[in-house]
C-alpha cells in the first residue's frame, strides 16, 4: 500500500537509462546479449515445441509486420490508443492535482487518502465489467477503465512526493521572505518532481492494464480485439504479435517519459 | 586568568563595542516542545550591532532552537524577539539565515542559488545576476556559476549558502553550525575567510556552533548555553589579538586559556 | 488531521465515504452505485451461500500456490541479479519491463497455455508477483554494505552461512516490502486470472452479477475481494513492522 517502496520499479527503469548515461559502450553490449538471449529462447521453445500453441520468435516477428504491412496493427492501436490516452490526460492531471492538495493540506489528506489507498492495493479490475456493463461499449466506459487503474497510483505518489519535500528546502525559503505560493512553485514541486514523474510512468503502466482489460473483457475492439480474433482462429503467430507489441509500446512510452522528465524539469541529473 | 566580564573589547573597526546598540535582543524566551522537551527557559540577551557573537554548548542546549527562533523560523512558547527595537514574529529582510546542510537546490545552478533570496524579492533578472555574480566571486567561487550542487564540495556548496545570505544584503548573518558538514582543512579555512570577510561587510554575526576553539577563534563574544532546559550560563569576551597570522592568533596565550577556561567549564555536561 | 480539537484517525474517512454511498444509493443518482446497506445486506446473504465459499476456496488455493512459487522464485532471482552482475545486466532488463508491463495482456496467452481451469490462474498469480519482487530483493541485496560480508568472511563464514545468516537477513526489509507488493499484485493476477477465464471462481460469480445487473451482489463480492487484499498486505506489514527496527541502521 506504501506508494513509495513501489520506487524500486521505477527506479529500475531510472538505473536502466542512468547507466546509460555513463559506460554507454559496456552496457549496449549487454542490453544486445539479453535481447538475443531473450529472443533465442524463445525460438528454441516454439521449435521444441513446448506447446503446440506456442509460435516460434521468428514467425511472432513475421506475422507482426504483414499485420504492420496491411494496416491491421495501425488501425487497432489508433482504436485504442484514444481512450487510453485521453483517460491518462485527465488521471494525470486530476491525479497530480489530488496528491498535491492531499500533501498540502491535512483535511483533503484526511478525506482521500484512504480511499485512494484502498484503491491502489484492492483489484480493481473487478469492477472494470460491470463499469462497461453500465455506460455502455463506448468511449467512456474505457476512458473511465484507464482512470479506475491510473489515477490511484498518481495520487499517492503525487501526495507521498509533496509530504517527503525536505523540509530544510522549505525553510530556507521562508528564511529568505519566500511566500507559500512561492514555496509551493519554486520549492515544493521541483522537489517533489522526481517522484511524482515516478508515479505518472506507473499511472501509465496502469492505464494501460485498464484499456487492455476493458477490451477483452467486454468490448473487443482495438488492441483487444485483435487479440482476441487471432485467438479465436488461432493464429497464434499473430496474437504473441499483438500482445509483445503491446508490451514493447508500454516500454517505449515510459522510457520517452523519463526522458522528458530529465530534460525539463531535473537537468542536473543529465550531468551526473 | 582572561576577562570574562560584560567589557567588550574593540571589534575588527576599532570601535570600543560597549557603546554599541544591540540589534537584536530576545526577551523572556522559552520553548516547549510536544512531548514536554523543554528546550530553552527564560533566555534573555542583547546583540551588539556589528559584532560577531556565538552561542555555545553542548548538544540539546538549545543553541540551533534559539537561533532559527531569532530568525523567524520558529515561534517561541513566550517571549518576544526584538530587530532594532522593534518585536518580530517570523522572518525578516534584516536577517540572513547559513544552513548547516547547506539547503542548496538540487535544481539550480550555483547561480541560481545565489540568487534565489533576491529571485524571491522580485529583483529583476539582470541586477539578480550580476548581485550574485559579485558574492560568487567573494567566496571564491568564481568560474563554478553555472555548476549544480551535487558536482561541488561540500565545502564549495557552504560557500554558495554564505554567497546566498550575503546577496541579500541583510544586517544580521545567522550561521548554524556552518562548517560541522565540511572536513577539517576546510573548516580552517573557512574560520579565516570568515574573520576576513568581517573587515569588508560590517553586518553583526550570530554564530551557533559546538566547537569551543571555532568560537574562540571567531568571536566576539560568546553566549554559554547549559543543558536542556536551555538558560544562558556565562557570557564571555575573548580577549584577544586578531591582527596577528592565523597561526598566530591560533598559539596566543589568550586564546588558548579562554578555550581551556571554556572547556572546564563545559566538561561536567559531557555523557 | 484535527476536528474540535480531537485527533481523527487515518482511515475513520471511509466512514463518510460510506454515508456519501448511502445517500448516492437512495438517491439513485448512479446507476453503478445502489444504497450501500442494500450491499451490506446481500453480503450476510452471500457469506451463506455454498456457491460463494466454493469460488472462496479456488481463490485462496490458486492464490496461496501461485505466490509461493512466486516468492521462492522471485527472491531467487533476486538474489542473484544482486549477486552476479551478469546476472543483472542479462536479466535486469526484462525484470524492469515485465514489472511494469501490462501483464492482463498476457493472460490469453496464458488460457492457451494452460487451458481454462485453475492452472492458467495459478501462472497469473505467478507472473502478476515474481517481477516486484526479485526488484525489490535485487534492491535489498545490493545495498548491503560490504564491510557485513567482509565481516562474516574475516569470522570464518562459508558461503552458505554469508547466505543465510547475512545476506537474507540484511536484505530482509526490502524482501518484505517486495513481498507485500507481490502480494497485492498476486491478488490482482487471481482477480484478473478468473476475471478473462471467467468460468470458475470469483470470475464466474462476477460473470453472474454482471449480466443480470445484480448490482448489490457485485459490490457485495468486490468489497470481499477488496477486504481480502487489504487483509493481506496488511499482514505482510506487520511482519515488515517487525524487523522494522534493524530496517533504520544498516548503514
Amino acid at each position: 500500500m506504501d506508494a513509495r517502496l513501489e520506487g524500486p520499479v521505477a527506479a529500475g527503469i531510472a538505473a536502466q537509462v542512468d547507466e546509460a548515461a555513463g559506460g554507454r559502450h559496456q552496457t549496449l553490449w549487454w542490453r544486445l546479449a539479453s535481447i538475443a538471449l531473450f529472443c533465442g529462447a524463445w525460438e528454441v521453445a516454439g521449435r521444441v515445441p513446448i506447446n503446440l500453441a506456442f509460435p516460434t520468435f521468428s514467425s511472432t516477428v513475421v506475422a507482426f509486420f504483414e499485420m504492420v504491412g496491411d494496416g491491421t496493427m495501425l488501425k487497432a492501436y489508433a482504436l485504442t490508443l484514444q481512450p487510453l490516452i485521453i483517460g491518462l490526460i485527465v488521471s494525470a492531471s486530476l491525479g497530480v492535482s489530488i496528491g498535491v492538495a492531499m500533501g498540502l493540506r491535512k483535511s483533503v489528506e484526511w478525506m482521500a487518502a484512504p480511499i485512494f489507498i484502498v484503491l491502489q492495493a484492492a483489484p480493481v479490475a473487478a469492477v472494470i465489467p460491470m463499469v462497461t456493463f453500465v455506460y455502455g461499449i463506448g468511449l467512456t466506459a474505457k476512458v473511465i477503465s484507464v482512470c479506475l487503474l491510473a489515477l490511484p497510483v498518481i495520487v499517492l505518489n503525487s501526495y507521498k512526493a509533496v509530504a517527503n519535500v525536505n523540509p530544510s528546502l522549505i525553510n530556507m525559503c521562508r528564511s529568505f521572505l519566500g511566500s507559500r505560493w512561492q514555496q509551493i512553485i519554486k520549492i515544493i514541486l521541483p522537489d517533489a518532481s522526481p517522484v511524482i514523474f515516478a508515479g505518472l510512468r506507473l499511472g501509465i503502466s496502469a492505464g494501460f492494464i485498464g484499456i487492455i482489460l476493458a477490451e477483452l473483457l467486454i468490448t473487443p475492439t482495438g488492441i483487444g480485439d485483435l487479440i482476441t480474433y487471432h485467438r479465436a482462429i488461432a493464429n497464434y503467430a499473430h496474437m504473441y504479435a499483438t500482445i509483445a507489441s503491446v508490451i514493447v509500446f508500454s516500454a517505449v512510452t515510459l522510457s520517452v517519459l523519463q526522458w522528458v522528465e530529465e530534460r525539463w524539469f531535473r537537468p542536473e541529473k543529465k550531468r551526473s | 586568568m582572561v576577562a570574562v566580564t560584560r567589557k567588550f573589547p574593540r571589534d575588527p573597526h576599532g570601535e570600543d563595542m560597549s557603546s554599541l546598540e544591540s540589534i537584536i535582543s530576545v526577551r523572556g524566551i522559552n520553548k516547549v516542545y510536544p512531548g514536554q522537551v523543554h528546550a530553552l527557559k527564560d533566555v534573555d540577551l542583547d546583540f551588539p550591532a556589528g559584532a560577531l557573537t556565538t552561542l555555545l554548548g553542548p548538544s540539546g542546549c538549545g543553541k540551533t532552537t534559539l537561533l532559527k527562533i531569532i530568525a523567524g523560523l520558529l515561534e517561541p512558547n513566550t517571549g518576544d524577539v526584538l530587530v532594532k527595537g522593534k518585536k518580530v514574529t517570523g522572518p525578516g529582510p534584516e536577517r540572513a539565515f547559513v544552513f548547516q546542510d547547506f539547503a542548496l537546490m538540487p535544481w539550480a545552478t550555483v547561480l541560481r542559488n545565489v540568487g534565489f533570496g533576491l529571485e524571491l524579492r522580485g529583483v529583476a533578472e539582470a541586477k539578480r545576476s550580476e548581485t550574485a555574480r559579485r558574492y560568487i566571486e567573494q567566496v571564491g567561487l568564481s568560474g563554478f556559476e553555472d555548476k549544480y550542487p551535487h558536482e561541488l564540495s561540500g565545502g564549495m556548496r557552504q560557500r554558495v549558502g554564505l554567497a546566498r545570505a550575503l546577496a541579500v544584503d541583510a544586517d544580521v548573518l545567522l550561521l548554524d553550525e556552518p562548517f560541522s558538514a565540511v572536513d577539517e582543512q576546510n573548516r580552517r579555512k573557512f574560520q579565516e575567510d570568515l574573520l576576513r570577510l568581517r573587515e569588508i561587510e560590517r553586518k553583526t554575526f550570530i554564530f551557533v556552533t559546538h566547537s569551543i576553539e571555532e568560537a574562540v577563534y571567531l568571536s566576539d563574544r560568546i553566549v554559554l548555553l547549559s543543558r536542556r532546559p536551555g538558560r544562558v550560563s556565562q557570557i564571555i569576551t575573548p580577549q584577544i589579538d586578531r591582527t596577528g597570522t592565523p597561526d598566530e592568533i591560533r598559539r596566543d596565550r589568550a586564546y588558548l586559556d579562554t578555550v581551556e577556561e571554556i572547556w572546564q567549564g563545559l566538561r561536567q555536561f559531557v555523557d | 488531521m484535527t476536528l474540535f480539537g480531537y485527533r481523527l484517525p487515518m482511515m475513520s474517512s471511509l466512514i463518510v465515504w460510506c454515508v456519501i454511498w448511502e445517500i448516492v444509493g437512495r438517491l439513485e443518482l448512479v446507476l453503478l452505485f445502489p444504497p450501500f446497506s442494500g450491499v451490506l445486506a446481500a453480503l450476510v446473504d452471500l457469506v451463506q451461500t455454498q456457491k460463494f465459499w466454493d469460488a472462496t476456496w479456488t481463490t485462496i488455493s490458486t492464490f496461496c500456490i501461485g505466490m509461493t512459487l512466486a516468492i521462492v522464485c522471485g527472491v531467487s532471482l533476486g538474489v542473484l541479479m544482486g549477486r552476479v552482475k551478469a546476472a543483472e545486466n542479462l536479466l535486469g532488463m526484462w525484470v524492469n519491463v515485465f514489472a511494469s508491463a501490462p501483464l492482463s495482456a498476457l493472460v490469453p496467452v496464458l488460457m492457451i497455455l494452460f487451458g481454462m481451469g485453475a492452472k492458467t490462474i495459478v501462472v497469473s498469480v505467478f507472473l502478476f508477483a515474481i517481477w516486484i519482487i526479485a526488484l525489490d530483493t535485487q534492491a535489498g541485496v545490493k545495498h548491503i554494505t560490504p564491510s557485513l560480508i567482509d565481516m562474516a568472511k574475516s569470522f570464518g563464514a562459508g558461503r552458505r552461512d554469508i547466505y543465510a545468516k547475512i545476506i537474507l537477513w540484511a536484505a530482509l526489509p526490502e524482501i518484505l516490502a517486495g513481498i507485500r507488493l507481490g502480494f497485492i499484485r498476486g491478488v490482482k493476477g487471481v482477480v484478473i486470472g478468473q476475471l478473462l477465464v471467467s468460468i470458475i471462481g470469483y470470475g464466474e460469480l462476477f460473470e453472474i452479477y454482471s449480466r443480470s445487473f445484480l448490482m448489490e451482489d457485485f459490490w457485495a463480492l468486490t468489497i470481499v475481494l477488496f477486504a481480502f487484499a487489504l487483509l493481506v498486505a496488511e499482514l505482510v506489514g506487520m511482519l515488515e513492522k517487525r524487523i522494522e527496527y534493524y530496517a533504520g541502521v544498516r548503514q
